[in-house]
């Protein structure tokens, strides 16, 4: 069977691994290779590498790293960042990365998910959608360049229309990040997964709020998500990969060990 | 140029030539990526790498004049996912909004890919499934049903006669593929850890 997949996420910063709370306040974690190749080791999934300041200031992500990650990571990884164009794909593929995963230059360009899709196929092309719970409006919005502070805006999407969208346009995966829950560790956003389940047809992978193992085991059951992602428990050792696997295995979950 | 090497990628124009690449040199193998012809024929071991679309992997098989050679190799040849697939008959592909579309392939496996049956369950499938049944090949020596791969696709050849290890995801389907010299993995060994590296060296030990 198919399993669920668990993929640390490590966020980018001038060549620096670093994690924020709420997309703010960065503090640098540690080298980005030797932390891919932990992972890999330690049993991981899936990797996901975002430069979050690249889509923010018009940069592409700086290109060498993704080499080195591919060099010594056996699994999969995926990396997101800056990539607004068919020739920023292919500079990230070609140098060993399995899939890219566009976020603000989709929403300013939809048509790039499809362009991105014909040539290089619906399984690299992942849409990373920062969705946010607008209290005052009691919907579930789209917001866009949330690597920059200064940037940070509110889209016209509402997040479960963007899904519906992006998969009409090709994209082959989909990661929420449900902003209220990022880094606070608090559990991951089920009511929101919930509904995205009901939207996505494709691989949904849930990102944000992660905490402790039985927050992984209730995203799987009860949001049926293909994939979770998380950072800071990873990266500060609250949560260990092994343990977590075989307890989620216990759980009855389909989990590669 | 034409260079005497003993494993050669060929090189197809797509996007995944470097994660093979490395994969063969943490292995320690010397490995090349090439489209000369001269240097794929007297190669020892040839791999068939490939993501992304049929359409496209043809049309650049095409235009670098691939297509007679890649189909007149003697020695081992081994296709990765979109490569197993370009080793078959022909395609039935279709991109989002447009109609379906059939590609010939390299006619090497007599069978055809189609999307992929899963029943409802979602596609691509992707992530890591375990096989389901293995032939006894040297190239799956070691390789028990029940080790997880990592699989990427919505495509896919059914079981036939030249099935060698099968999957399942909604239906049965092929994960490889072995006509005499010819083996496809639908899967990427290049990126399924420790099983997929016993795959990568048994095929270059063979």
């Amino acid at each position: 069977m198919l399993a669920k997949r668990i993929i640390p996420c490590l966020d980018v910063r001038d060549g620096k691994v670093v994690k924020g709370v709420k997309f703010r306040n960065h503090e640098i974690i540690g080298d980005i290779v030797p932390l891919a190749e932990k992972y890999a080791q330690a049993g991981a999934d899936e990797l996901v590498f975002y430069d979050i300041t690249a889509s923010s200031d018009g940069r592409v992500v700086d290109k060498s790293w993704v080499s080195r990650i591919a060099e010594v990571i056996d699994i999969p990884f995926c990396v997101a960042g800056g990539i607004k164009s068919e020739q920023d794909a292919k500079d990230i593929l070609m140098m060993g990365a399995d899939k890219i995963s566009i976020n603000s230059p989709a929403l300013q360009d939809p048509s790039l998910i499809a362009r991105l899709a014909d040539h290089f196929g619906i399984q690299c092309v992942v849409v990373g959608i920062d969705s946010y719970f607008d209290k005052e409006t009691n919907h579930y919005q789209v917001y866009q360049f949330t690597g920059d502070e200064k940037r940070t805006q509110k889209t016209q999407w509402q997040t479960f229309d963007w899904i519906e969208k992006v998969q009409s346009l090709g994209a082959g995966e989909i990661v929420l990040n449900c902003m209220n829950q990022d880094g606070v560790r608090q559990g991951y956003d089920i009511k929101q997964l919930t509904q995205a389940r009901k939207a996505a047809n494709i691989p949904l992978i849930a990102s944000g709020g992660a905490g402790e193992i039985s927050h992984f085991t209730e995203v799987f059951k009860q949001a049926d998500v293909d994939g979770a992602l998380a950072a800071s428990v990873f990266h500060k050792g609250i949560i260990d990969m092994s343990e977590l696997k075989q307890t989620l295995k216990a759980a009855n979950i389909e989990i590669r060990i | 140029m034409t260079e005497n090497v003993s494993n050669v990628i060929i090189d197809t124009g797509c996007a995944n030539l470097s994660s093979v690449l490395f994969a063969i040199k943490r292995l320690g193998y010397d490995v090349i990526i090439s489209d000369d012809i001269a240097t794929i024929q007297t190669a020892k071991k040839v791999i068939l790498p490939g993501v992304g679309n049929a359409k496209h992997a043809m049309k650049n098989i095409e235009e670098k004049g691939l297509v007679e050679c890649i189909q007149g190799l003697k020695q081992p040849v081994l296709g990765f996912c979109l490569g197993m697939q370009l080793m078959c008959s022909d395609s039935l592909e279709s991109t989002v909004g447009q109609d379906s579309e059939l590609i010939n392939c390299l006619d090497l496996i007599p069978t055809s890919v189609k999307p992929l049956a899963s029943k409802g369950l979602r596609l691509p499938h992707m992530g890591w499934n375990t096989l389901t049944s293995i032939i006894d090949h040297p190239v799956f020596a070691n390789v028990n049903v029940g080790d997880y791969f990592y699989f990427v696709h919505s495509f896919a050849a059914p079981i036939n006669e030249f099935t060698a290890a099968s999957c399942d995801y909604g239906s049965e389907f092929s994960a490889a593929v072995v006509r005499e010299n010819f083996i496809g993995c639908q899967f990427h060994p290049e990126r399924s850890g420790v099983n997929g590296s016993k795959i990568i060296k048994n095929f270059l030990e063979m």
